[in-house]
């Protein structure tokens, strides 16, 4: 689409419409001269007997006239090509087309990479520890994926089921004393049914209401482990959570009497790296087996009822199709991951409080889906280790970070609003890959 | 004249003050063409969106024979109506835009296939009973597409056929229900003369080969005239006509509603006389 507008715009010879690109600018500079004035013309600085005022104005006047450059190159730009930049993000999609034929060699090789990964020699405890975090993430975005990407059902509260998994373990392993591996699929259970809980309410709503009451849902869920005492300590929020052990085999130095621990029974000497990497194969595990879920059940009858809901819900129902359950199984489903990956959290933690699962984590997850593609497997791991790899690496410009997020989604959504990896290969096909694909019309 | 298929009595559709449609009474019959027609406004898709359970009826009994059952559509959900034979296309094609022409047609067999798949268990475990309901899907699908000539672009995304491609697909969609009914909005809508003719055959096929009842809603009246077995004539709700075609073509209520009431009885006197004495006035004479 963007290579397209471009070339309609190079048959047409333009040049730069300075009286609106001036008047544009000077309206700019205008405005941000009024807000500059009181935000960063006037600082209070700490006086004798209280506050005062220090004013500023050479930087009012350089951010007024870097507004005036700015809105200028960016109206020259618009005639001239600034598309160019749209187009150079183009490609990411012809990419995406082009290895998709290659798709399974490229996750097979991601796959092992993820495998091998604590074996590299530069794999140290910092590193293994952020893969950790990565893939917390990337399994949260496959989860939130079926209800996002294939049922296009918008929910800003996904952490509130990533919540009530971790919690449900937390609250199991203290009160029932039970392991990470019974409670895994009871929290993941339980997660479910509070999918299925916010999905009745809101079973008529779509798009930006949708999104409202999940919003208040993921708030409600935060409030109650907040304010709920008794239960869930409240903000002080739970501590000593058991951690996973191997067949039964803890990764203790010295374990209690009679039971052998890890590095005993293999024989190793202890290493506190043992236990960081078990992590990481445990949530690399959990993030596959949510992936060939994924991957499985969207060519399943229910699937591909799943997308058809996000494209047309009328046609759907005129077709026999229960938008009722089928929007509730995308909850439950989407829920159930996010309630796995919640019980991991806490265990990997140690420690939980409400401090862990507030609004931004649910934006988060979103935003990694939305940003890699909604629908798209590959798009979520590759959003999710630039969400969480970048503020790593740019640890200096800390301050920064949602500055950097934010133009970063505008800009997306601008020249990419189907998301970074948008190709959608369908879930059958009548003939084989390659002679169709070539005759088909290009995808916008 | 052949077994009822749709026996709709007495139906009438309010909301709020208006009244869409008021004490509509006509049938549809097993394996032949009915079409509904009437000028714009006259509720004939509130008629479809009764039958199909989008609206609830305010007053009315809509009975659907299937299989020697007799079901009360009134009382019944959307897709359940949908399961129990009734298909529809819509005004505004409603295709899965980002789903493969394939897809679609796939979709519209879910309730079957979801069936197939143990409600998605056995399917997901790859038992080979669904499997083959699977391959089964994907043969009546390809018949589709052969009939109305889009095996090549099978695996395209829906949203990228031209426009009266579309149309027939969403046609193909809604007989790959398998329905006993199929409710047309607006067919021919946007179609050029070929494409028009061609519609023509694809629903006689619909009625002679697969034995399906068509209700059509149609302002191309040569489409109408040429297909259809039964014509039901709406006209502000009211149903001011049904019979053959030769039969509505000449009623005199029918060419009231379409072409106006005729100037002497339409204009006050007095406004009449005016005319009268002056020159007449360019046109409406035409009417």
């Amino acid at each position: 689409m963007a290579g397209r507008v471009l070339a309609d715009r190079a048959t047409v010879p333009t040049g730069i419409d300075w009286p609106r690109a001036l008047k544009e600018s000077g309206l700019a500079a205008f405005v941000a001269f009024v807000l500059f004035l009181p935000l960063i013309g006037m600082q209070t600085v700490g006086i004798e007997g209280g506050l005062g005022l220090r004013y500023r104005m050479d930087w009012v006047l350089i951010g007024t006239a870097a507004v005036f450059v700015g809105r200028l190159a960016l109206a020259a730009g618009r005639t001239v090509g600034l598309e160019g930049i749209g187009a150079a993000l183009a490609p990411a999609a012809r990419a995406q087309a082009l290895i998709a034929p290659y798709g399974k060699f490229l996750a097979i090789a991601g796959v092992a990479f993820a495998f091998a990964l604590p074996f590299m020699p530069f794999a140290n405890r910092y590193v293994v520890d952020i893969g950790t975090t990565v893939l917390i993430y990337v399994m949260l975005g496959w989860g939130l994926n079926i209800v996002v990407g294939l049922a296009g059902l918008l929910d800003l509260g996904y952490v509130a089921f990533y919540a009530v998994g971790a919690y449900s373990f937390a609250l199991f392993a203290q009160w029932f004393e039970l392991g990470f591996w019974v409670s895994l699929p009871i929290a993941g259970a339980l997660a479910a049914l509070f999918g299925i809980l916010l999905g009745f309410p809101v079973l008529r709503l779509r798009g930006d209401y949708l999104a409202i009451v999940t919003l208040g849902f993921g708030e409600i869920v935060r409030i109650i482990l907040l304010n709920w005492y008794a239960v869930t300590n409240g903000p002080n929020g739970i501590s000593a959570i058991p951690r996973p052990s191997f067949f039964g085999m803890a990764f203790d130095r010295s374990p209690p009497e009679g039971e052998t621990a890890f590095h005993e029974f293999f024989g190793l000497s202890y290493s506190s790296l043992h236990r960081v990497a078990f992590l990481y194969f445990l949530i690399l595990f959990l993030a596959l087996i949510t992936n060939a879920f994924v991957l499985r059940i969207r060519k399943l009858p229910i699937g591909r009822a799943w997308e058809a809901l996000r494209e047309d819900e009328i046609a759907c129902r005129a077709l026999g199709i229960n938008p009722t359950s089928t929007k509730l199984t995308a909850f439950a489903l989407g829920a159930m991951f996010g309630g796995f990956a919640g019980s991991f959290f806490a265990t990997r933690q140690g420690f939980i409080s409400p401090e862990s699962f507030t609004f931004i984590e649910s934006a988060l997850v979103l935003a990694i889906v939305v940003l890699g593609g909604m629908g798209s497997q590959i798009g979520v791991v590759f959003a999710a280790m630039v969400l969480v790899l970048l503020p790593e690496f740019g640890r200096e410009f800390e301050q920064y970070r949602m500055l950097l997020f934010g133009a970063a989604m505008v800009m997306i959504m601008v020249w990419r609003p189907r998301g970074l990896f948008a190709h959608r290969e369908p879930t059958i096909r009548l003939h084989g890959r390659a002679p169709i694909d070539a005759g088909g019309p290009e995808r916008p | 004249m052949s077994e009822p298929l749709l026996d709709v009595q007495h139906l009438t559709m309010r909301f709020g003050g208006l009244v869409a449609i008021d004490d509509l009474s006509f049938v549809a019959s097993q394996r032949e063409i009915t079409a509904i027609i009437g000028p714009n406004g006259a509720g004939k898709t509130t008629v479809f969106n009764c039958l199909t359970g989008f609206y609830k009826p305010t007053v009315g009994q809509l009975t659907f024979h299937a299989d020697g059952q007799k079901l009360l559509l009134e009382q019944m959900e959307g897709f359940r109506i949908a399961r129990a034979g009734v298909a529809r296309t819509f005004q505004n094609i409603r295709l899965f835009g980002q789903m493969s022409v394939l897809e679609n047609l796939i979709v519209a067999q879910h309730d079957a296939l979801m069936r197939a798949s143990g409600y998605t268990v056995l399917g997901a475990l790859g038992f080979p009973s669904y499997r083959r309901a699977e391959e089964e899907a994907v043969e009546r699908a390809r018949g589709w597409l052969d009939r109305i000539g889009l095996v090549e672009q099978a695996d395209w995304d829906a949203m990228h056929l031209p426009y009266g491609q579309q149309r027939k697909l969403e046609i193909a969609r809604a007989m790959c229900t398998q329905p006993k009914l199929l409710c047309l909005d607006e067919p021919a809508a946007g179609l050029n003369p070929r494409e028009t003719a061609e519609l023509g055959q694809l629903l006689r096929a619909v009625r002679d080969e697969f034995g399906v009842g068509v209700l059509l809603i149609e302002h191309d009246m040569g489409v109408v005239m040429g297909i259809s077995d039964h014509i039901v004539v709406l006209d502000y709700g009211r149903l001011i006509a049904d019979g053959v075609p030769d039969e509505v073509r000449t009623d005199p209520n029918v060419i009231k509603a379409y072409l106006g009431e005729t100037e002497e009885e339409e204009l006050p006197p007095e406004v009449a006389a005016d005319l009268a004495d002056g020159p007449p006035a360019p046109g409406l004479g035409q009417l």
